[in-house]
């Protein structure tokens, strides 16, 4: 099929050193008729690291996640995934990512088991010395917990089944980078802890790049080694959680109390505040606790920020 | 550099065409096994055959009329396989999401292309069989066909297919919905068959709405099986009373050629918009519809 012709191209930057640059994006713009979606998105992802892309419905989440799995065009903008512009990714470039895909009702008269297998034969020319391509099927199934419902038509499955096998065929061709648009949506409590281990071993075992949606900041804060906040079409703020709320706000909240009565008081170095606190009350004081601002503090700051106008302000931090 | 990446581009090709057939071949058992899938294979034969069944009485030019729908409906299922078979298979994975998974994974649009080709095919001889073979015993067999007019058949199905699957295909890839793939197929093939000398010959229509029929592949591939099947006295009732074997030969080659030369384009620009968020909104799209 002439569909398929992109194959001919020379293989493109194959470098697999330590510390290699997964993703590079420069300068993303897309613009939807006389809208700007995407406005300058700047940011990198290093070999192993768990990216998570937070973000208002409707920032530009998705079109980011699509310009880089190559299934969208851009406006303007340098973009690199694996040494490579997604716009001219070939099936060389393909077999290295996995795409974790909201299923809906395809497939539905494949057996779970069966169907896996048969996505996973497509990467079987792409394996590596490294990297043996595809997955062990049955090895994969246990990882997402679908060991039970191998032999179960699709069309069975409850929906928190379907989506780990979405996961499950993302992962089948062993991909260096795995992209995962709200990939946990709809997961019951012991999935979601499953998923939150399977994604950790993931980057340390495999050196998977990871790059992720959500709207579950608890989640974004488990699995990121760095999250980025995507508003009004441009990243405004990049780093591990606990980064990003010293930067939004350097206070912590300090709570005690002392002979029945309750007390707050903010300050910028609460363990010093505390040294003296005791100093002077030694042990009259109780119910003591530090808070700093939370990644839920952190993030409606920041797109609170940008909403009312001070875009240029956030993006500058 | 990896030893494997290697390989040469069209031995991943041929590889993903082979995964295509394997699917293709999975798929079509699963249609076989699918209760919805026989039912309508049944209702729409039991159809067929109620109407061989009502003409068996009625003789045209000395031949039975039954005997002369049985190889009109064969040629039109041909055609229907091919056009409305590709045009659904391919609006239907667009609209579920199938088509996404191929374009997700290396030379997935290889095998997906080929599996459905295979697909169609086998659901298009299928169905032939089941009407070919509860019909003859109807119409009391076919006493003049011999091995070559069989393989004459297997020349006619095949031209058919050609000219019909790149068809449905191209509409299919264009379509917004299954549906409306649906009644953009549906409905026009059921007028083109209407005029097309299917269920009677189609001597007996206006000469103009004759040269209309003459366009599409549908006179053209009843006209073929007739053509194999059908005593030699016969011929009476056809225009200029004649098989116009290469007429036959060239007007589905054209079809053919037409539809191979849009199709790799148009299912190259189909294939390029899919992305998570066009389904997306396809879906939202069906769940208001309430389908």
């Amino acid at each position: 099929m002439t569909v398929m012709r992109e194959l001919g191209e020379p293989a493109q930057n194959a470098a697999a050193d330590g510390n290699e640059t997964v993703i590079a994006v420069r300068g993303l713009r897309m613009r939807y008729g006389s809208a700007d979606v995407l406005r300058g998105v700047e940011f990198t992802a290093r070999r192993g690291e768990v990216l998570v892309l937070l973000g208002p419905n409707g920032a530009g989440k998705t079109t980011t996640i699509e310009i880089l799995e190559g299934f969208r065009g851009r406006s303007a903008g340098e973009v690199t995934v694996l040494g490579v512009d997604p716009a001219k990714g070939d099936e060389r470039w393909r077999a290295r990512l996995g795409v974790v895909l909201q299923s809906w009702r395809d497939h539905h008269k494949w057996r779970v088991r069966e169907l896996l297998h048969h996505l996973g034969r497509y990467y079987r020319p792409y394996a590596t010395p490294g990297r043996p391509r595809p997955y062990d099927v049955d090895e994969l199934l246990e990882k997402v917990g679908l060991t039970e419902q191998a032999g179960q038509r699709l069309s069975t499955l409850s929906g928190g089944q379907r989506r780990r096998l979405d996961v499950a065929i993302g992962l089948v061709g062993r991909p260096e980078l795995l992209f995962m648009d709200e990939p946990a949506a709809g997961f019951d409590p012991k999935a979601r802890r499953d998923f939150h281990d399977l994604v950790h071993g993931l980057s340390d075992l495999e050196d998977t790049t990871i790059l992720l949606t959500t709207h579950d900041l608890d989640e974004a804060e488990k699995l990121a080694d760095r999250i980025l906040i995507l508003a009004g079409g441009r990243i405004v703020a990049d780093g591990s959680a606990d980064h990003l709320a010293r930067q939004v706000s350097a206070e912590a909240e300090v709570r005690w109390s002392r002979a029945g009565e309750h007390f707050v008081h903010s300050t910028a170095d609460a363990t010093r505040f505390v040294r003296e606190l005791f100093a002077q009350y030694g042990e009259d004081v109780a119910d003591l606790e530090i808070r700093r601002a939370t990644l839920e503090d952190t993030y409606m700051a920041l797109v609170h920020r940008h909403e009312s106008g001070h875009a240029e302000e956030v993006a500058s931090l | 550099m990896r030893a494997t990446a290697q390989a040469a581009p069209g031995s991943l090709v041929i590889a993903a065409s082979r995964l295509g057939v394997v699917r293709g071949l999975v798929e079509f058992r699963q249609t076989l096994l699918s209760p919805a899938e026989l039912f309508w294979t049944l209702f729409i034969n039991v159809a067929y055959i109620l109407v061989l069944f009502f003409q068996r009485g009625h003789s045209v030019e000395g031949s039975s009329l039954a005997l002369l729908t049985l190889p009109s409906i064969l040629g039109m299922s041909v055609a229907f396989g091919g056009a409305q078979g590709a045009t659904s298979i391919l609006a239907t994975h667009r609209e579920d999401g199938t088509l996404l998974r191929a374009k997700a994974i290396p030379n997935g649009m290889t095998g997906y292309l080929v599996a459905q080709l295979v697909v169609t095919s086998l659901t298009t001889v299928f169905g032939i069989v089941v009407v070919l073979i509860p019909g003859l015993f109807l119409v009391g067999g076919i006493p003049s066909a011999g091995v070559g007019d069989w393989l004459s058949i297997v020349g006619v199905l095949a031209l058919g297919l050609l000219a019909t699957l790149p068809l449905g295909m191209i509409i299919g890839s264009s379509v917004k919905s299954a549906a409306s793939g649906f009644g953009l197929t549906f409905l026009p093939m059921c007028g083109i068959v209407a005029i097309s000398g299917i269920f009677y010959p189609i001597t007996a229509l206006a000469g103009w709405l004759q040269a209309i029929a003459q366009v599409f592949p549908v006179y053209w591939l009843g006209l073929g099986m007739r053509a194999a099947l059908l005593p030699d006295a016969a011929v009476a009732a056809e225009i200029g009373e004649s098989w116009r074997q290469v007429q036959m030969i060239g007007v589905l080659s054209v079809w053919s050629i037409v539809g191979l030369v849009i199709a790799p384009s148009v299912l190259r620009r189909m294939a390029r918009k899919e992305s998570g968020s066009v389904m997306e909104a396809r879906r939202e799209r069906a769940l208001h519809r309430g389908y």
